[in-house]
């Protein structure tokens, strides 16, 4: 009887509804993702291009232009340069010509008064790339392009371009005269350094007698004596040296190279003022990769140049660099302690509830208010009293009452903090109550459970929460320029002189550096190349600091994993 | 492995008492958990709590080394007296007395490090160094563990390695190294195979001629296997306490003779 009404229910359509398989969820969740990515991938790609292209050594062209025509620099007939950009003129004529224009980089900004020109195609009759062009690199206007004329040798007459010996003769006196700068530089910076500041710790102590009442003993009165002597020893020292810089400087000047610019005008430039001599367009692969792994090497070695726009960039990497470990060796120790107060001391109640509100809250506000809270609270009130308290000889010029590298790194400490503490808390919350119960059932007292199973269990996500504080401090640029950015820093932060680490000092940064290439250059067409090289670098640095983090975490994670249960 | 209960029974006098439980009361904020235990755990034997779950067994245990003293809203009233001593009293140091008083736990607890570190863990925090006296305590703590063959060879590698029953043993080898009174084991063998559940089965009987060993368990022929003396424990009261032997052959109380036979529980 059963059977037979079960057999007589009409049966149920089973339809597949589209919405309960999930499928357009999985699609727009993987579209979503795509899109980021791709976004990602598109924004990292467009700066290695842009940023390598920089490095890149292209061929120079000569450009014969139309007759009749006054596109030309100064109504030559021809110019040359290397062709930087195609694009489509703005303002389109009405003929049927080629409306499209080439930005070219003619280089030679102290004759021309610029360094790149725009051209029409349409006003060009022929492009050639002749072999002997020559591309000079110098200390000052950047880049001259011209024909080789004559090699001027002190003492050993004139070499004229059409000689065999003329490219390796030139190529080795610019070696030789980049080897006195160097020289040079090390006189200066080290040697005179080293007396400067001797020099400087003699005049503040003869400031302090000068400043300290008469006494009247022998003490005293013997000391200015012996003060200046010393004073005149060094400066007796100091002339030795400036004696010796200023003959190799003299030396820089001793031979002249002769060249003619494509435009016509011929140029005498003292070698002193070379940094580098190429012949672009003779260079084979090899010697342009060569070269462009030259210009690396360049650009994160050596000094700027010309307004930053010119050189290299290694004083920034090395004040980011600095800064970013200042700033995580001051954070560590204060959130981790924070955290630990907060998660295992504290009793929990309203008063620990507000207080990690508070902390959540300090990652939202916005980082030029912590700018002006470290100028106004390290700088000038911390900074002022120690000041005060220990460097008052030197006053009124501040030593560390102004902008320096601990204020700068303490201000960021302060930013990322929060980070570090939430990263913490976690961290100690998923260490298993049983390892903790383990620990006191064998006699251990709470500290020491923390200090030796608590916190190592935990140290891969304080790691974690570290590696986030150092991505966002290394790319804070706003707060950096209240307290002790500076465009252009005469020393570096660490050197050798005692105490080799100096915090009172002014550094550079990577990202106050793209700022002031981007929008406070003069030029700001030659600053497009380091602006995108410099943003290439500061991305870079920050993917090797958190690659290194993350390879000390997962070592930390296999060594403390939790086993399997 | 002894299967049959072949002890010699004795009067239930208790001669050389180490814990002197009296009066003792546990309240959750307002709950009871315990009431009114009165007994005595004598010293190198093995004593067994067993009853249902939820009973308080292991409740009652952790009183024995203040374990309790973690959770909060926990209220204790009467006394434990420890080789005369009241272990609740203010002054009392209570790192010295979990020194004193072992613990095994049911989920075994090795710490991160190597086998090396977890045994000497005890020895380091009393501020033990000389290295001479680590590893012969080491040495000495894996054998009466019934670890040493297995791990004589890998004492640096990290503890994690090795199997639950020898992750419990080497817990067992922690505890026993700092040299304490008593041992107290909470459901020792739940996590672990039959195998390893008989090597610690084992390890047990060695442990008591030196040590106490005050053991909760759920399984009753474990407790039967297993200890001298037995404290059948129910809904926090204290129903029985006496011999094993005459526990399970002739039980006093009727609640006992129907959890034994397995009525309820």
């Amino acid at each position: 009887m059963i059977r037979q009404q079960i057999s007589e229910r009409v049966s149920l359509p089973v339809q597949r509804v589209r919405s309960t398989t999930g499928e357009p969820m999985v699609w727009l969740t993987a579209m979503g993702l795509t899109i980021g990515l791709a976004m990602v991938v598109y924004l990292i790609g467009l700066i290695i291009v842009n940023g390598l292209a920089a490095f890149w050594p292209t061929r120079v062209a000569q450009i014969e232009l139309r007759e009749g025509g006054k596109a030309g620099i100064n109504n030559a007939p021809r110019l040359g340069g290397k062709i930087v950009k195609t694009q489509q003129k703005a303002i389109q004529g009405e003929e049927a010509r080629d409306q499209s224009e080439w930005q070219v980089m003619v280089g030679n900004k102290e004759v021309y008064g610029f360094s790149f020109k725009y051209l029409d195609r349409a006003d060009i009759a022929k492009v050639s790339y002749p072999a002997d062009i020559m591309l000079i690199e110098r200390l000052e206007y950047g880049e001259a392009i011209g024909m080789p004329v004559a090699l001027q040798i002190k003492g050993a007459g004139t070499i004229p371009a059409t000689d065999a010996e003329f490219t390796t003769r030139l190529q080795s006196l610019v070696t030789e005269v980049n080897q006195r700068r160097e020289a040079i530089k090390r006189i200066e910076q080290k040697d005179i350094g080293r007396i400067n500041a001797k020099m400087d710790v003699l005049r503040l102590q003869q400031r302090a007698l000068e400043r300290a009442p008469q006494s009247g003993t022998s003490g005293p009165a013997a000391q200015p004596q012996s003060l200046q002597e010393a004073m005149a020893a060094l400066q007796a020292e100091y002339e030795v040296l400036a004696q010796r810089a200023s003959d190799l400087r003299r030396q820089q000047n001793d031979h002249v190279l002769t060249y003619r610019l494509i435009t016509g005008e011929e140029r005498r430039l003292a070698l002193g003022q070379i940094v580098h001599v190429s012949f672009p367009n003779q260079l084979s692969i090899w010697q342009r990769l060569g070269l462009f792994l030259h210009n690396v090497w360049v650009f994160l070695s050596e000094e700027p140049r010309e307004a930053n726009t010119e050189g290299g960039v290694f004083p920034a990497i090395f004040g980011t660099f600095v800064m970013t470990l200042l700033m995580s060796l001051a954070v560590t120790p204060f959130g981790v302690l924070a955290a630990l107060y907060l998660r295992e001391y504290a009793k929990q109640g309203l008063i620990v509830r507000t207080v990690r509100i508070a902390v959540n809250n300090l990652a939202g506000v916005p980082s030029i208010v912590f700018g002006v809270f470290g100028l106004g609270f390290f700088v000038y009130l911390v900074g002022g009293t120690i000041d005060q308290l220990f460097f008052s000889t030197a006053l009124p010029t501040p030593t560390f009452g102004t902008g320096g590298i601990v204020w700068a790194a303490l201000t960021l400490a302060l930013m990322t903090v929060p980070v570090v503490i939430v990263a913490t808390e976690e961290a100690l919350a998923a260490v298993p109550r049983g390892t903790r119960e383990g620990s006191l059932a064998c006699g251990a007292s709470k500290w020491q459970t923390i200090q030796r199973v608590v916190l190592p269990a935990a140290a891969p996500g304080i790691l974690t929460g570290l590696i986030l504080a150092m991505a966002r401090g290394a790319g804070e640029v706003a707060p950096l320029m209240l307290v002790g950015v500076v465009k252009l820093a005469p020393t570096l932060p660490v050197d050798g002189l005692f105490p080799f680490v100096h915090l009172d000092r002014k550094f550079m940064h990577l990202g106050f550096h793209i700022y002031d290439l981007g929008f406070q250059s003069p030029d700001s067409d030659a600053a497009q190349p380091m602006v995108f090289a410099t943003t290439l670098l500061l991305i870079m640095l920050v993917v090797v600091l958190n690659i290194g983090a993350i390879w000390v975490r997962d070592r930390l994670r296999k060594k403390y994993a939790m086993g399997a249960f | 492995m002894l299967t049959e209960l072949t002890r010699t029974v004795e009067p239930l006098k208790i001669t050389d008492p180490i814990l002197d439980i009296d009066g003792l009361y546990l309240y959750y904020g307002n709950k009871e958990a315990l009431r009114n235990i009165s007994l005595v755990i004598p010293r190198k034997q093995v004593t067994a709590f067993i009853g249902p779950s939820g009973c308080g067994k292991s409740t009652l245990l952790r009183c024995f080394n203040r374990m309790n003293d973690l959770i909060e809203g926990i209220h204790v009233v009467g006394t434990i007296k420890l080789d005369g001593e009241d272990i609740n009293a203010p002054d009392v140091d209570v790192i010295q007395l979990r020194r004193r008083v072992g613990m095994v736990f049911q989920k075994y607890n090795p710490f991160p490090k190597s086998i090396y570190e977890n045994v000497v863990y005890g020895l380091r925090i009393a501020g033990v160094k000389n290295r001479t006296i680590l590893d012969e305590t080491v040495e000495k703590s894996l054998h009466a563990a019934a670890l040493w063959d297995e791990v004589k060879d890998r004492l640096r590698e990290s503890a994690l390695s090795l199997s639950g029953g020898q992750m419990q043993r080497l817990c067992i080898a922690r505890a026993i190294a700092v040299q304490p009174d008593i041992i107290l084991m909470d459901e020792p063998c739940s996590a672990l195979d039959p195998i390893a559940t008989s090597h610690i089965e084992d390890l047990i009987d060695g442990l008591k001629q030196e040590y106490t060993v005050v053991i909760v368990t759920h399984n009753m022929q474990q407790a039967a296997r297993v200890s001298d003396y037995t404290a059948f424990l129910y809904l926090g009261e204290l129903i029985e306490f006496d011999d094993t032997n005459k526990m399970f052959t002739t039980p006093s109380k009727k609640q006992t003779q129907d959890y034994i036979t397995g009525r309820f529980g």
